[in-house]
This record gives C-alpha cells, structure tokens and sequence, in this order.
C-alpha cells in the first residue's frame, strides 16, 4: 500500500503529467492528470495521505485538466476531460483547481447510483455518523470543517453516500469546499487547518479547499451507522439553537436535497425511510462556529437536553 | 470494424475475459456512445453483470437506474399528453426512443432519452400545439430568426418544454423538413399505425426503421451515432420474426415514401457494424448503381462516425469526415439557395453569443 507522501517529488510530478495519478477515494478510483503548478501543488497539500492504486486496478473516474492549443494559452483557460472527453466549456485559468474539485464531486453527481446520495456533509466520532445535509450557503462546510479540526472525523464535504442494503454511510472523505467569508472563519477558528490553491472569481465567489483528512481513520472504508440528521443554518440575526424537529418533513428536505431519490424510485423512498426512522433529527442554528462545534459535542455525548 | 463496446453488446460473454484497463475502455465507449444502460441489460440478461466484480459492475447497474427511471417517467408523461389528445379526438403516436420504451421494442432495452418525440398530422398541428400549451407545456424564448426558420422550413414545432417538470417535448409534422431532398408524404404514415395501448400509437415497424434510418443520415452530429444504429440492429434482427413479409415490405415502403437511399445506409451500416444479418436479395433491391458508385467514399465517412469514444478510436482523417457528413447533412436537408444564407446567419450569430462562462452543467448538442 503507497501513500502519496512516499512518492518523491519528481515521481509525483511525472506521474502526475503523464500516466495520472491513480487515487483512493473512499469507495472510488479517481485517475487525475495534469501538468497544472497549481493542481500539482493544490494535490500535494490536499490530498498527501491518500492512498495510491495499484497500476492494472479499475479506474472509476478518469479526468484531467489540461492547457491545450494556441487559443486556450492566450485566453488563459483550460479544459476538464472525463474518459477523454470535454463535458464542460472552457474555464478560467485562475479557477483550475476549485474546478477540479467541482469536476471530482461531478463525476459521483452524475454516475453513481448504487447508493442513495444525498447532498450533506458527514461527520462521525465515536464510529457513529451524523449527516449534515443544507442548501448551498447554510454553512454545512464550515461546520464540515470546523468539526474536523476538533477531533471529529469527516466522512464527506458533499455527498452522504447511504448503502440501500444496509442502510450505512459509506465514507467519501476528500477536502472541504470553503467560499468567501467561512475560508477566514475557519483560519481564525484554528492555525492548524492546511489549505489548498485560492480560487478567485468563481461563480460561488472566492472559494478554497482545507485538508480533511485529520483522523486517524479518515481512509478506513468501512461503512459506519447513522444516529442523526442535523440541518445546519448559519445566521447572524435568530438566536442560536440546536432544536429537534420532525421526522417527516426532514424526510422531505433531505430527499428534496438529495441528487438521485426520485432516480432510485422505490429504493430512494425505502433507504430514506430507514434512514430517517433510525436517527433523530435537529436544526442547528448558528452565528458562533466554536458554539456550534460544541453543540454537536453535546449531541454525541448525550448531554444534549440533559 | 471492431471496437470493445460493439463486441460485447453482440456477445456479452466476451466481457468475461476482459482486464481491468479493457473493462475500463468498454466502460468509457459505453458512457459516451449512451450505451452504459443498453449494454447493462445485455451483461445482465446474459449473467454476466453479476460474474464481475462489485467495483466494475455497479457502474453498469447505475447506469440501468437511470434508464428505468426514464421508463417511469415516459409512462407518467405519456398519460399526460392523452390526456391532452384524447378530449381533441386526436392520436398520440410516438416516435424514436419513446416509442421504442413504451412499445417494448428491443430497442428500448436500455436506450435512453433526452425528449419526447409525438407526430401529428400537419391539419392538427395548430390545435395540438394550442392544447400542450393550455396543459403547461411551453416553447423556451427564441430568437424571432429560430421561431421563423422552424415554423418555416422545419419538420417539427419549436420545443415545448413542461414547465413543472422540466420534460421536453418535440411535436413533429414530417420525419423531414419540407426542404429537404426527399419530399415525404406523411399522410400515408398514418395509414398503419400500431396500437400500443388505448389511444397510444407507434409507425408501423417498416416505417420505425425507415424513420430511425432516415434520421441517422441525415444527421449532421454523430455523438449517437452509433446508438442510433445499435437501435436499426435491435429492430432489423427482431421484426422479421413477427413477420415473414418484413423485408420484402420494407424495401416497397421505403420507395413510396422516397427513403431507399437512408435505409440502404442502415442496412449497410448496421451490417458492417453489428453484423445485422440481411438478405443479399434485400439489400440489392434497395441499391442503385449511383449507390454501388458512392459506396466506398460513404463507408470511408460513416466508418469513422460509427465509432464509440474519442481516444480509443483514433482513425486517420476522422475530423475530416465528421466535417464532410455535417456539409453532408446541411445539403440534404435544404438546397443551397436556402442553406447559405443560413448557415453564414448562424456563424455571425455564434460570433456575437460565444460567451467565455467557465462552469455549465452541459455543453449544447444540437
């Protein structure tokens, strides 16, 4: 088993701009190429500690970022290649590696159906999960974050992918997504937090990506059980709270949220269903990121309306 | 001609003796060929799907869920547009992919959808319109040049879009625009229509198959090329079996309706690609010597369009060809005195709109 870390750095790069670099990323292979500074040194800070594939072992997602052409070097853009085609338009040279990570999250958007992805953070400590599912905005990731540097262990920024067998979270750790104003939150909320290349200009505004993979069982693959449902809302004005609220309509918010429950049909209504049946559901309303941290604490600890 | 993907939708035993980074090639020509679904089915109709290992087969599986959901989706939508149709006394016939799901052809297993294809007769055509309209079916804002060159030289209304929930409807008049170099008489398509279910229709399986044909040559863009004609293959090799008259009424219909040159393409094609088998005496009766003339310089063309992803099937002169048939197809559909106009138009226009925006969710594809 190779890490990445144990590559030196001119293997890294060579692998990296020729053959691409074969990743271990939760249940998925991703194959990444490029010659990009910014996506090398943007992998080299994210993604170190992640395990590396054997050569023959079946790639998921094959993709690559790559300059090509008189055109593309003038206008200062790129293109994003998945199985070698171009599903997007061209992107701005200064959002290289904020758009690898969009097209990282893609790829599992758009192909993968084996599990019920719903659009949530996950986190875990003690080996049980909690989901954080939000819209764009209801600092979900900042939480995300903050909670994976306080000892929590993250199980995704973007997708809680449930295995419909089970009814368990299938871990998917990869960096977190910051935008704007959570990126200095988070800095401020601790020295440690390591972050990848700032993208500026971005249709979600500035946005940069902190390493995630903090616990000592961040790699581990095994599927964990879920115990809560938690709806974070960042807000500066209402006061703050971590309330219960009903099963049903947190069954609906998080299906309507989810990216392929109507797909699955019956087994999308059936995985939910389970899921929601199992666990207890909260919104957690917050301005302070270090109370918001703790309220989560006092939830796992049992000590929340004790 | 023979690529990874071709070969296992035509045995799908031959995938067991694949390695990871063949299974990952097949896996890729299947995504960008919109074959992942079709190709799913036949792995898993075959036993094949469940001798592979998890990390492999759940792509194949994913992709059947979205095939299936289409499949649910076409039968609620179908209900909607009869019950449009039905109160105005007038037929809901299908064309392409919906047809082929909900009249479970062969060619349905698997295939998958962007829209919903209905014709109608050109005498309804004002009546229906009005009616998906009133039933929250809407055209998207066009430019007035887009609305005038549709309503003017095309075979088909602009889109109707169902604006709670998103589906795309195409309304159809003619399988061609009126412009092009064979003037259809869609009258006589109605003539004998199949009835699914109650007041759901399909062509006749002649006309399927000479429509399917008629529309992959004179297609401009071959990204479902070669779905396209997986679609002729399912149906040459399933039709005759349901009726032993087939092909000698294939061939007739195709004259009265002026189409033998398309389907003289689908039956060389879907030969030479999927191995369709074909009675010699069939294929002869629809050639012409200025066909058997073209014939190598066309299969040097569409030898080059029929293939299923953009790395592996690196051939000489492959964007040369593209470019040759979408001249091809432009001449087809419309004479030059029309075409040029057009087409200098629509290369101003792409000037002016090009816009540089990084992230969008798809590129166009018409």
């Amino acid at each position: 088993m190779a890490i990445l870390s144990q590559l030196s750095r001119d293997e890294f790069s060579t692998r990296l701009s020729v053959d691409g670099l074969p990743l271990k990323v939760g249940p998925y292979i991703y194959r990444v190429r490029s010659k990009l500074p910014t996506v090398e040194e943007g992998i080299r800070a994210l993604y170190n500690d992640f395990e590396i594939a054997t050569d023959g072992d079946f790639i998921d997602y094959d993709i690559a970022l790559q300059q090509k052409g008189l055109r593309q070097h003038i206008h200062r853009q790129l293109e994003f290649l998945f199985d070698g085609t171009t599903p997007f338009n061209l992107i701005p040279l200064g959002q290289a590696y904020a758009f690898l990570e969009w097209g990282m999250n893609w790829c599992v958007s758009i192909h993968a159906n084996e599990y019920l992805k719903l659009h949530a953070a996950a986190v875990a400590r003690n080996d049980s999960a909690i989901i954080l599912p939000g819209v764009p905005g209801a600092g979900k990731s900042t939480l995300c974050a903050a909670l994976g540097l306080s000892g929590w262990r993250v199980l995704s920024d973007e997708h809680a992918l449930i295995e419909p067998a089970s009814g368990h979270i299938v871990p998917l750790c990869r960096p977190v997504s910051l935008k704007n104003e959570s990126i200095g939150v988070i800095k401020s909320f601790s020295r440690d937090a390591c972050f990848g290349p700032v993208s500026e200009e971005t249709h979600k505004g500035r946005v940069a990506h902190m390493k995630a993979d903090l616990h000592s069982q961040s790699h581990q693959r095994q599927p964990l059980s879920t115990t809560a449902l938690v709806f974070p809302r960042y807000s500066p004005d209402d006061p703050q709270g971590l309330n219960k609220r009903r099963r049903t309509d947190s069954f609906l918010l998080a299906a309507y949220h989810s990216f392929n429950y109507s797909l699955l049909g019956d087994t999308g209504f059936n995985v939910m269903k389970n899921l929601v049946d199992q666990v207890e559901c909260f919104d957690l309303i917050y301005r302070d990121i270090d109370w918001a941290v703790d309220a989560m604490n006092t939830l796992v600890e049992g000590r929340h309306g004790a | 001609m023979s690529f990874l993907l071709t070969d296992a939708l035509l045995n799908p035993q031959s995938v067991r003796t694949l390695d990871n980074t063949e299974l990952n090639q097949l896996l890729s020509q299947a995504r960008n060929a919109r074959l992942l679904a079709a190709l799913g089915l036949r792995l898993a109709d075959s036993g094949v799907l469940e001798s592979l290992p998890y990390a492999v087969s759940r792509h194949w599986t994913s992709g059947v869920v979205i095939h299936e959901k289409q499949r649910r989706d076409l039968h609620f939508e179908c209900e909607k547009i009869l019950e449009v149709l039905a109160p105005l006394g007038e037929k809901l016939v299908l064309l392409k992919g919906a047809a082929y799901i909900l009249g479970n052809l062969p060619a349905g297993r698997g295939r998958l959808v962007t829209d919903i294809d209905i014709i109608t007769p050109i005498t309804s055509l004002v009546r229906v319109e009005a009616g998906l309209k009133q039933a929250g079916w809407s055209g998207s804002p066009m430019s007035d040049y887009d609305e005038h060159y549709y309503r003017k030289w095309g075979h088909e209304i602009p889109p109707l879009t169902n604006k709670a929930r998103g589906t795309t409807l195409d309304v159809h008049h003619n399988i061609l625009p009126p412009t092009s170099d064979a003037h259809v008489d869609a009258s006589i398509l109605w003539e004998n229509l199949l009835e699914i279910r109650a007041g759901v229709y399909t062509l006749s399986h002649q006309d399927i198959v000479i429509h399917s044909a008629t529309h992959l040559f004179h297609e401009g863009e071959f990204h479902h090329g070669l779905r396209d004609l997986w679609d002729l293959d399912r149906m040459l090799r399933d039709f005759p079996r349901h009726d032993d008259d087939f092909w000698h009424s294939l061939v007739s219909r195709a004259q009265s309706l002026g189409l033998t040159g398309s389907l003289y393409h689908a039956l060389n094609y879907s030969g030479q690609v999927f191995n369709t088998p074909i009675p010699k005496e069939v294929f002869k009766s629809a050639e012409t010597p200025s066909r058997r003339l073209r014939k190598p310089i066309m299969d040097f063309l569409f030898k080059r369009a029929f293939t299923p992803d953009p790395i592996q099937s690196r051939i000489p002169f492959r964007d040369l060809a593209l470019f040759a048939l979408y001249i091809r197809s432009h001449y087809l559909r419309m004479p030059l005195y029309l075409l040029l106009p057009h087409l200098i138009r629509k290369a101003w226009r792409k000037r002016i709109d090009t816009d540089h925006s990084g992230l969008r969710t798809g590129k166009e594809t018409g």
